[in-house]
């Protein structure tokens, strides 16, 4: 493929808390620009755990990693890397940290070098393209935990980046909240890779799926033959589905 | 908690916020070394009239002025009667002395002096406005950024301690007098201290990723009016001149 839009290239990561054993064991993962990828498995199973490797929020044990075509190592290319990529927490009290939503919205394109006056403005044009101009002022702490969600979107991207990394995204929203954040998905014109636990969500909106198995990602795209149960009335009478 | 009660279109509420925490610092130091009765009272006098011009509820001002109160009463116990001095009343083998009621009420209306003028000029200031204002005036950025995040996460870990202790309650936790109770305590407030913790440690992951590198940024800018460069003036000739009356008595 394009060597140009390969974004993320991870080789044989491993990693390990200290004194427990290893969380990824040489975990290698290529993601293209464009690419819409949705990552399912256990609690545990250490996704989380790969979004920190990648934002550099925690260190990896062994193995290579490049973004950007460019190897990062030190914290210093960190900062490239945590301007072109968002990741979304998940738990939004972790994300939203000022008193209001303008103030936090503005936070990333201050630290980016931008003008209050620019800043101020992108924050405000990124909270209308979300629906949520008139939130400006709000208390972050007294949103609804949909707004919450949908206002730490905004914060991440007020920073304008290439890729997002969303962890969880879905958890605990509503159906109306859920909708709305897939119609936002997919209508951004973004690279992005989801974790949930929620496969219908996944099948919507991302374009493969991946599971993490054994501390590695797999792509699974065998068919597996399953069985359902369900229950309806004259369901005792021999019968067929469609 | 600390949240703006006062209603937003009076005129302290319009002040400089820089402009009222001078004045809330220079009042609340000239008030905590007066001794005069007249310098006193003329103080709690002040803080009520401010009071008044900030439009706050009276309800909320009372709630506010409980905890000193509180702490005054039991103050009013003990301090009356072990001041050497002039008897006044005696209950039992206790003797109240007039210096010890004098000494009393002097605390008593020094505190709610500087309370009724904090209230009415920090409740009527929006926080994040009253932080930046306060680097602006020099106040470390340590301290500030203290200020914000207490500000900010007290809500969520009150929200963390009320879903312990109601798990505590739905297993049938009743606080009594015993080591058990003790314990749960114990937990719960070593809970709270990790979990706040762990919270500090993600949020502060969030701001790296959003490129934090130490500095806060205002979105609030300041500016000078005549009304609070008036009101400044205002305010120091009289703190200055409490000092002055408080000074020609001890000289």
């Amino acid at each position: 493929m394009d060597t140009n839009n390969l974004i993320i290239n991870l080789q044989d990561i491993s990693f390990s808390y200290p004194d427990s054993p290893p969380v990824l064991d040489k975990l290698s993962l290529k993601f293209f620009r464009y690419d819409r990828i949705g990552l399912m498995g256990p609690n545990g199973s250490g996704k989380t755990t790969l979004f920190h490797i990648i934002m550099g929020l925690l260190k990896h044990t062994s193995g290579s990693m490049e973004i950007f075509g460019k190897p990062v190592t030190k914290e210093k290319g960190f900062d490239e890397v945590r301007r072109k990529i968002g990741l979304l927490f998940q738990d939004a009290d972790d994300q939203l940290f000022s008193p209001t939503v303008l103030e936090d919205v503005a936070f990333g394109p201050l630290n980016l070098g931008m003008s209050r006056d620019e800043a101020v403005d992108i924050a405000k044009r990124t909270l209308e393209s979300l629906d949520l101009a008139g939130f400006e002022d709000r208390i972050t702490y007294k949103l609804s935990g949909g707004e919450k969600r949908l206002v730490s979107l905004a914060t991440i991207l007020a920073m304008k980046p290439e890729v997002l990394l969303l962890d969880e995204p879905t958890a605990g929203l509503d159906d109306k909240t859920k909708a709305k954040l897939i119609d936002i998905l997919s209508d951004l014109d973004l690279s992005f890779i989801l974790v949930s636990h929620e496969i219908d969500f996944l099948f919507e909106i991302t374009d493969s799926i991946y599971t993490m198995e054994n501390k590695r990602i797999v792509s699974d795209k065998e068919a597996h033959l399953h069985q359902h149960i369900h229950s309806h009335p004259y369901g005792l009478y021999t019968h067929k589905h469609k | 908690m600390i949240e703006e009660i006062s209603s937003n279109n009076s005129i302290i509420y319009r002040l400089d916020p820089r402009v009222k925490i001078v004045i809330i610092i220079l009042f609340s130091v000239v008030v905590a070394v007066s001794n005069r009765f007249v310098v006193l009272i003329t103080a709690l006098a002040v803080g009520i009239i401010i009071l008044f011009s900030a439009r706050i509820h009276i309800k909320e001002v009372f709630k506010r002025l409980i905890p000193v109160n509180t702490f005054l009463i039991f103050l009013w116990f003990f301090l009356p009667f072990t001041f050497a001095g002039e008897h006044l009343f005696s209950i039992g083998f206790l003797t109240g002395t007039i210096e010890g009621v004098l000494f009393t009420s002097r605390i008593t209306i020094k505190s709610n002096a500087i309370m009724l003028m904090l209230i009415s000029l920090a409740a009527s200031t929006p926080i994040f406005t009253m932080g930046h204002a306060m680097h602006q005036l020099g106040m470390p950025k340590k301290l500030v950024h203290l200020f914000f995040f207490t500000y900010r996460y007290l809500h969520v870990i009150h929200k963390e301690y009320t879903r312990l202790i109601n798990s505590m309650k739905i297993r049938g936790f009743k606080p009594k007098t015993d080591l058990h109770t003790y314990k749960s305590y114990a937990h719960l407030v070593g809970m709270l201290l990790v979990r706040g913790f762990d919270r500090s440690q993600r949020v502060h992951n969030a701001m790296i990723c959003r490129g934090f590198s130490g500095k806060l940024y205002s979105l609030s800018s300041f500016s000078i009016s005549r009304a609070d460069v008036i009101a400044f003036i205002l305010m120091a000739g009289f703190i200055l001149m409490l000092g002055i009356l408080e000074w020609i008595q001890t000289t």
